[in-house]
């Protein structure tokens, strides 16, 4: 059999880089005066295209690259498909939203086309150093696209945070690597999961497991290391929030699995309560902090904290079920939070001068679509059935309650209780009758391109929660290549006889 | 088994979801959506009349049955059908969506698109909870019909319609959250969400039983927040005082009741008998409270719920009565309350539209201005007292005679004592409407009697009420061919045959029989 050329293994991470590439070099050349809209199409083609090799990638015979540091297997083209798709609506969003005349359009789109990226490349690395990298790849061109917006509001403030807590995270990733190296000579993440156990120092391997835990769990904004979302979700342009909420996120999470989970089966006995303790934590505070926002976007930040804690709660209560059951969420919980940004950001504009739950107040009345697209996301996010967001929490819940975490479960469930009254102020802000004197009016005109993004999200939405089956295959079928490298004696007990019973559908 | 015959249960579920999709994409012209929705429920309606006329009363067990499955891993089926508990309900529910359309024909005044769309959409949660036999399926509707509602409360609220909303949906979302858990609960234990399997699975003992009290009182507890049962009632008078008519007249009752008798007592059998004397007792007090509170009531919307939940107590108290004649007299009466209800949320919110106040002191004398609202009104409240011949005697009497004779005398006295109440405070509300002196609030506003639109929805209800009273027969029929309540000794003698039966999953069928 012929080895598969390593180029292929990053195909979809070169084509992304080439169209960033492209973008900046036009962007250098075009005449000063001429709108660099066009650009975003191209980066558009970009993602597209990489959604499409990644989905070839799936032709090829699962295995490793470049000296065993990237991967190709359901499990990655899972989470490549995912985050490009993110970012594709991302930039559909940014074209109809950016005023033509606005400085560095190109940047903008070159920058996002760049994070996604690293974004990519964090899913398929199975070598710590380059999963390091890609981190940072993904970390600084969303540090620079936070700050976007140089002259408006808290833009640079919000920038500034997340550049200085996220080199801090980082750099906690990278003692993590450093100290997992000095314990087991390697960085590669399944000969760790060899040599970790065997290793003389214990003490080295679970110090190296907590830093790198800390790096990751700041990326996926799990609390205690949320404080950074609120903050930056409030000054960063809205499409920008759009993908800062959720693609990182999916990247993180799978790095995670990859770390906890492939890395170090051994020391399920320390991560699984460690996570099921944050799971909990960032569900409750999340939850517990949205309920006194009156701004729409701090709100959705503390609520993807919450989110961020029923991501975990799956994979806590049950690893072998759960990862299934995360990465279904995520692809649900990313079809629904791009689109209610899609909603904000078309609401409240560029400018962002309706920023309060309280101006949302009659939307449905003045903009009917935009309205009752806000309630249908809303609706999703709170999940109620036939959303995608309902399959998300059954999938998720289902799996704790298998693993026997019936008190994860309730307590996850009586938040999404809770969560509820929050989505629902400005679901029911937005259904009520406006005064007939102080009326805002948001933007009349939907953009093509927006009106796309948000087919897109909600169509997206809707069929996960109606017909999930194709999306729960891939996700399983991703959840099983990645179980198929775990060395033999390391499988915690039970892994093996879970997997076949739970998953007939393989 | 034609063709027809499995698929009505679907089209009954599609039509309404379609005509809503129609009304969204159309525009907001003339009354363009209100005659799209007129017609999509009469043609809802009409495919449920399919339903009685082609089902076999003498037949126990599920008819038009329609099985295929949804979702692969964990198995959620689409599996639908009906028995003789909820043939009548599914007909109701059509009955109710011409009549919604009526009543608000004049009402709803902007944004027709969204209160028409929304309002097919709820039509179809309704069909899918009375229809679903798959647990998930059947979690599905039940809280897919928390969204229009609260929507519609928020947007048409008379006052302060987002406030009661939150309430509504806060509170009957948030006890469902502890019934999902047990339904994946069941699940992960017994690896379905089939009905009649996991019946089967429930009275074989297999389970253990200090959880299964537990899964059984996180369904109780989120049924009884939405009849609403005492002390869990608290959204129900500001949801009747805000709600548009058409939606407020289908909120209440026969969702939470039906899942009482389906998919509490019908599942968890040992368990709900466990739990009778406690909802009995809450019932009691229910009656009672309600009809004392609603004798004080200056808001006629907060009168009608507050004599709702009177009203529903005793429906609670006839299931959890646990006798044959019990549960039929509860099928009957749900069947009675609901139309009754319809009838007096018709005529109110035309009051309220006319006068532009629901309080009852702004009233009085309008019998001779109006004199049709009055006569119908006057029938409709007979026929919520309980006066012979019409429908509502028929539920109440049999309710009474079966709790006095089956369950316990002292607890029929005082359900008794509610009824004498329920009469108390409807006659003197139709006394303070209708009769006295002339109120100069009322007098001062121009009288329109009720228009042709209202007394066509109106008419029909009053004719069911005669009808139901007089010859009650051609829906005991039916309504008898239902679920049984569960006997302590037919309880002993089903585990008994359970063990002795092998107990593969083929065999369930069979053995249920």
């Amino acid at each position: 059999m012929n080895p598969v050329p390593d180029i292929y293994r990053i195909l979809p991470e070169v084509i992304l880089t080439l169209t960033g590439v492209v973008v900046m070099l036009i962007d250098a050349s075009l005449p000063p005066g001429v709108s660099r809209r066009y650009l975003g199409f191209v980066a558009a083609i970009g993602a597209t295209l990489a959604i499409w090799a990644s989905i070839w990638q799936l032709s090829l015979p699962e295995g490793t690259g470049f000296f065993a540091t990237v991967e190709t297997s359901n499990f990655t083209v899972f989470f490549h498909v995912l985050i490009c798709g993110i970012v594709l609506v991302a930039l559909l969003l940014s074209l109809d939203s950016l005023p033509s005349n606005t400085h560095h359009q190109g940047e903008f789109y070159a920058l996002i086309v760049f994070g996604a990226v690293g974004m990519c490349l964090l899913t398929s690395a199975v070598e710590l150093l380059l999963v390091f990298i890609a981190l940072e790849i993904s970390s600084i061109s969303t540090y620079v696209l936070a700050g976007y917006r140089k002259h408006v509001g808290r833009g640079p403030e919000a920038a500034l945070k997340y550049f200085l807590l996220g080199s801090f995270a980082t750099a906690f990733f990278l003692y993590g690597i450093a100290l997992i190296f000095g314990a087991t000579g390697t960085t590669e993440i399944y000969k760790i999961a060899h040599a970790a156990p065997g290793a003389q120092n214990q003490i080295l391997v679970i110090a190296s497991l907590a830093l790198m835990l800390v790096g990751i769990l700041f990326k996926v904004s799990a609390a205690p290391f949320h404080i950074w979302t609120p903050d930056v979700y409030e000054g960063a342009p809205s499409p920008v929030v759009a993908l800062l909420s959720t693609a990182p996120k999916a990247a993180a999470f799978a790095l995670l699995i990859r770390v906890v989970y492939e890395a170090f089966p051994t020391l399920r006995s320390l991560w699984s309560p460690l996570l099921w303790a944050v799971a909990v934590l960032s569900m409750t505070v999340g939850n517990l902090a949205a309920l006194r926002q009156q701004n729409v976007k701090r709100m959705m930040a503390y609520s993807s904290i919450a989110h961020a804690g029923y991501l975990l709660a799956a994979f806590a209560g049950a690893p072998e079920i759960g990862i299934p059951a995360a990465a279904f969420y995520i692809a649900a919980y990313a079809a629904m939070n791009v689109g209610i940004f899609a909603v904000i950001t078309l609401v409240s504009g560029y400018d962002e001068h309706l920023t309060l739950i309280e101006d949302y107040r009659g939307l449905l009345y003045r903009s009917p679509f935009l309205g009752s697209m806000l309630i249908f996301f809303l609706v999703s996010l709170i999940g109620i059935p036939f959303t995608g967001g309902f399959f998300g929490k059954f999938y998720s819940f289902t799996a704790a309650v298998s693993g026997g975490a019936i008190a994860l479960a309730i307590i996850g469930l009586l938040n999404s209780g809770l969560a509820a009254a929050y989505y629902l102020r400005p679901a029911l802000a937005a259904a009520h009758r406006p005064d007939s004197d102080a009326l805002v009016q948001p933007r009349s005109r939907v953009g093509v391109t927006a009106l796309a993004a948000l087919a897109f999200t909600a169509a997206a939405t809707l069929m996960l929660g109606i017909v999930p089956n194709t999306v729960l295959r891939a996700a399983q079928s991703g959840a099983l290549t990645l179980q198929a490298p775990a060395p033999e004696p390391a499988t915690p007990a039970g892994a093996a006889t879970a997997t076949p019973s739970e998953q007939p559908a393989q | 088994m034609t063709s027809i015959d499995q698929s009505i249960l679907t089209l009954i579920l599609l039509v309404p979801l379609a005509g809503a999709i129609l009304i969204a994409l159309l525009p907001d012209q003339a009354k363009l959506p209100n005659w799209i929705a007129l017609l999509t429920a009469l043609a809802t309606f009409g495919l449920t009349l399919h339903l009685p006329a082609h089902f076999v009363a003498g037949q126990s067990g599920f008819q038009f049955e329609f099985t295929r499955l949804w979702v692969e891993n964990p198995a959620i089926h689409y599996h639908v059908g009906v028995d003789g508990l909820s043939l009548w309900l599914v007909v109701l529910v059509g009955l109710h969506a011409p009549i919604g359309v009526l009543a608000s024909w004049n009402t709803i005044k902007t944004r027709r698109t969204i209160f028409y769309s929304l309002f097919l959409v709820q039509q179809t949660s309704m069909f899918g909870v009375f229809i679903s036999l798959d647990l998930l399926l059947y979690y599905g509707f039940w809280e897919l019909s928390l969204v229009p509602m609260a929507i519609l409360i928020a947007m048409y609220g008379r006052k302060d319609g987002p406030k009661a909303a939150l309430k509504f949906f806060l509170f009957t979302f948030i006890p469902s959250a502890p019934l999902l858990v047990a339904i994946l609960w069941l699940y992960v234990k017994t690896h379905t969400f089939n009905f009649a399997e996991l019946q089967y699975q429930t009275a074989s003992g297999a389970l253990p039983a200090g959880a299964l009290f537990w899964v059984s009182l996180a369904f109780v507890f989120a049924f009884a927040v939405k009849v609403p049962i005492f002390p869990l009632h608290g959204w129900l008078a500001d949801t009747f005082n805000e709600a548009p008519v058409a939606m407020a007249m289908v909120v209440a009752g026969k969702l939470g009741l039906y899942s009482m008798l389906r998919f509490h007592a019908g599942l968890f059998p040992v368990q709900a008998r466990a739990l009778a004397p406690l909802l009995m007792v809450l019932a009691l007090i229910g009656i009672l409270y309600g009809a004392c509170l609603a004798l004080v009531q200056r808001d006629f919307f907060r009168l009608l719920a507050y004599g709702a939940v009177s009203h529903f107590s005793l429906v609670i108290l006839a299931i959890y009565g646990l006798t044959l004649n019990g549960w039929s007299g509860a099928v009957f009466q749900i069947l009675n309350l609901s139309i009754v209800e319809a009838a007096m949320f018709v005529l109110l919110g035309a009051l309220e539209s006319r006068y532009g106040t629901s309080q009852i002191d702004s009233f009085g004398g309008l019998a001779a201005k109006l004199p049709r609202t009055a006569t119908y009104f006057v029938l409709a409240s007979l026929a919520m007292i309980g006066l012979p011949l019409l429908s509502g005697f028929i539920g109440e009497f049999v309710i009474l005679s079966s709790t006095f004779t089956g369950v316990s005398r002292s607890a029929a006295i005082i359900a008794a004592i509610g009824v004498i109440l329920s009469a108390a405070y409807m006659l003197w509300l139709v006394l303070r409407l209708f009769y006295g002196p002339v109120n100069s609030i009322s007098d001062s506003k121009p009288a329109h009697d009720l228009s042709f639109g209202e007394l066509v929805a109106l008419t029909p209800l009053v004719i069911l009420m005669v009808v139901m009273g007089v010859s009650p027969s051609l829906w005991f029929n039916t309504i008898q061919a239902g679920p049984h309540p569960p006997g302590t000794q037919a309880i002993v003698k089903y585990i008994r045959l359970l063990e002795s039966a092998p107990p593969a999953a083929s065999t369930t069928q069979e053995v249920q029989r």
